[in-house]
């Protein structure tokens, strides 16, 4: 399979085309450096990301949080449905967590505002 | 905040902080996305914990904060006039000021799109603030008009909140965000991005009902034949951000057209003797690094020249700086050799996407400094470091070379 994508690794936004085998990145063209190729091989393997919303609080406005470290690309949405099932208690502080464990990720979700 | 925390470290104390806001931060607060501060603490943290790190030392240093105070005006004798509920209106007396007012969205009556005049549409900021801060979704169905970072960060935001975002079209042949924001935040939600692409018609009466997408030529001019129907209940605009000078003008300040803020010197200080600026009202900002830094540079200027009591060290000798071939203007405009530090930070944008080019600082026709950058573009802000000892009493012209 091939899988066309942008490097993220600096402005140059080279255009990459990565073959794609049993889930492995076989070869990469288009990169202009060694970010590009590793940037593509991790994209394939396990692209991750922090995601970042609102959760509800109670009788206050919205909680920002974030996971505390990135996620598997394809548990965001499940990520963000858990954040909005959770009711945030006040106050809260900066990194506290919110919830232990998103979506079974292992990864806790913190708040990123102090909020009375 | 980084400004008062440099003069409060450089030896002034009686310093106070207004803000219009409930709280300090300002757009920080409602940018809860990551991307903030890689360069400054070597994390990724997201905007409201970039701000948390300012206000604890704000809170360190002791430095007075008064919020919910609206400046209505400076004069050049820099008197400030300030209302707030708790004080009512008052005059405070400054021997120095740092403007850091921030910038404000261009909206739809500034960008001349053809329609009705329904609800439903939306600056990018606004809906942002309405999301992140309020807990309101402004619509369901969404059409993005412009590729800035604001209106990126938002169709992602609009999509994990339930939205449905059709499409991003944007005027100009290149996007006007970071590559990064395109790929995690349209590429990852499979949001395209149409480029030379701009509304040219509204409908709705009560309510947004749809939009019409043209594809424009060079000139941007929409090409017939190329309209495309988009139906949605919301609209979002990204198209650009002012920065926001009516304190600056009521004290007398000079504005440059290039970027709408002061024209300053390496000091940053503007040509009303003792009034700084620092930030998005001083040249729009992509990085919020580069932002507490030249905040932080101001807040030591202001502190040396309230000091020095207004005062240069040394007899000045002013040389200009001035935009060449590919650059759209440089921060500061003129640089005062006897006072400048050991070296200056020359800010500045470039006009067009150029690959494989370089900077070059000339000097009387000299080029004093030249850096090789594989890609330069209009979203991302350029930073070079001039130090003393390559300067001579000559103006300087910043420009786009060729390849070295
Ligand atoms: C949507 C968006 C996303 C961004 N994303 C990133 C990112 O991912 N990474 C990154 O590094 N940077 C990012 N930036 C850039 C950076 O964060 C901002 O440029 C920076 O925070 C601007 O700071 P500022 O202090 O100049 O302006 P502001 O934050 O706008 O602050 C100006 C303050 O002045 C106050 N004020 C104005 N007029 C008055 C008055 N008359 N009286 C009293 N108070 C007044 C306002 O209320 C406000 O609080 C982003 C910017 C935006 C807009
Ligand atoms: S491959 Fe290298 S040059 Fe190209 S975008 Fe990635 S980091 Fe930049």
């Amino acid at each position: 399979m091939t899988r066309n994508m942008t490097c993220i690794g600096c402005p140059m936004g080279c255009d990459l085309i990565v073959e794609v085998e049993n889930g492995v990145a076989v070869s990469v063209t288009g990169n202009s450096c060694g970010i590009g190729k590793k940037y593509a091989e991790t994209e394939v393997a396990a692209p991750t990301r922090m995601v970042t919303s609102t959760a509800p609080s109670d009788g206050g406005g919205p909680v920002p949080v974030r996971t505390r470290v990135a996620v598997p690309k394809d548990k965001i949405f499940d990520v963000v449905a858990d954040i909005k099932a959770t009711v945030v208690k006040r106050p809260v502080a900066i990194g506290d967590v919110v919830i232990e464990d998103a979506a079974g990720t292992g990864v806790p979700v913190i708040a990123t505002k102090a909020v009375e | 905040m980084a400004a008062a925390i440099e003069a409060k470290k450089n030896g002034i104390d009686d310093i106070v902080i207004l803000e219009r806001d409930v709280q300090l931060g300002g757009i920080l607060n409602q940018c809860i996305h990551n991307g903030f501060g890689l360069h400054t603490f070597k994390e990724e943290l997201t905007g409201p914990e970039y701000a948390g790190r300012f206000m604890a030392e704000v809170k360190r240093l002791e430095i007075p904060v008064e919020t919910g105070c609206m400046v209505l005006s400076i004069s050049p004798e820099r008197e400030i006039t300030v209302v707030s509920r708790a004080q009512g209106l008052r005059v405070i007396k400054a021997d120095a000021i740092v403007l850091a007012m921030g910038c404000r969205e261009r909206p739809r009556g500034a960008l001349n799109i053809p329609g009705t005049r329904p609800q439903g549409i939306y600056t990018a900021g606004t809906a942002q603030k309405m999301v992140n801060c309020e807990g309101y979704m402004p619509g369901r169905e969404v059409v993005i008009l412009g590729s800035g970072d604001i209106g990126l960060i938002m169709a992602r935001r609009m999509t994990l909140e339930g939205a449905h975002v059709k499409v991003v079209a944007e005027l100009m042949p290149y996007s006007g965000g970071l590559k990064r924001n395109i790929v995690q935040c349209l590429d990852d939600y499979g949001i395209p991005l149409k480029l030379s692409h701009t509304v040219v018609d509204i409908r709705g009466k009560r309510r947004l009902e749809g939009v019409t997408i043209a594809q424009v030529d060079a000139r941007g001019v929409p090409v017939p034949g190329t309209e495309e129907d988009y139906a949605c209940d919301t609209l979002l605009l990204s198209c650009g951000l002012i920065p926001e000078n009516e304190l600056s003008l009521t004290a007398g300040v000079s504005i440059n057209r290039a970027t709408n803020g002061p024209f300053v010197d390496d000091a940053l200080e503007t040509d009303v003797p003792g009034v700084f600026a620092c930030g998005n009202v001083l040249h729009v900002h992509d990085l919020v690094d580069f932002v507490s830094e030249e905040a932080g540079r101001a807040g030591r200027s202001a502190a040396a020249y309230i000091r020095r009591q207004g005062q240069k060290a040394n007899a000045p000798k002013v040389i200009r700086v001035q935009p060449g071939d590919g650059v759209r203007y440089t921060v500061p405009s003129t640089i005062d050799l006897n006072n400048m530090d050991g070296e200056v930070h020359l800010r500045f944008r470039v006009r067009d996407v150029y690959k494989g080019r370089s900077i070059r600082v000339l000097a009387g026709g000299e080029a004093i400094v030249t850096k090789k950058r594989k890609i330069m573009v209009p979203s991302e802000m350029e930073d070079v470091v001039l130090k003393r000892d390559a300067l001579k009493d000559c103006d300087l012209t910043v420009e786009i070379g060729g390849g070295v």
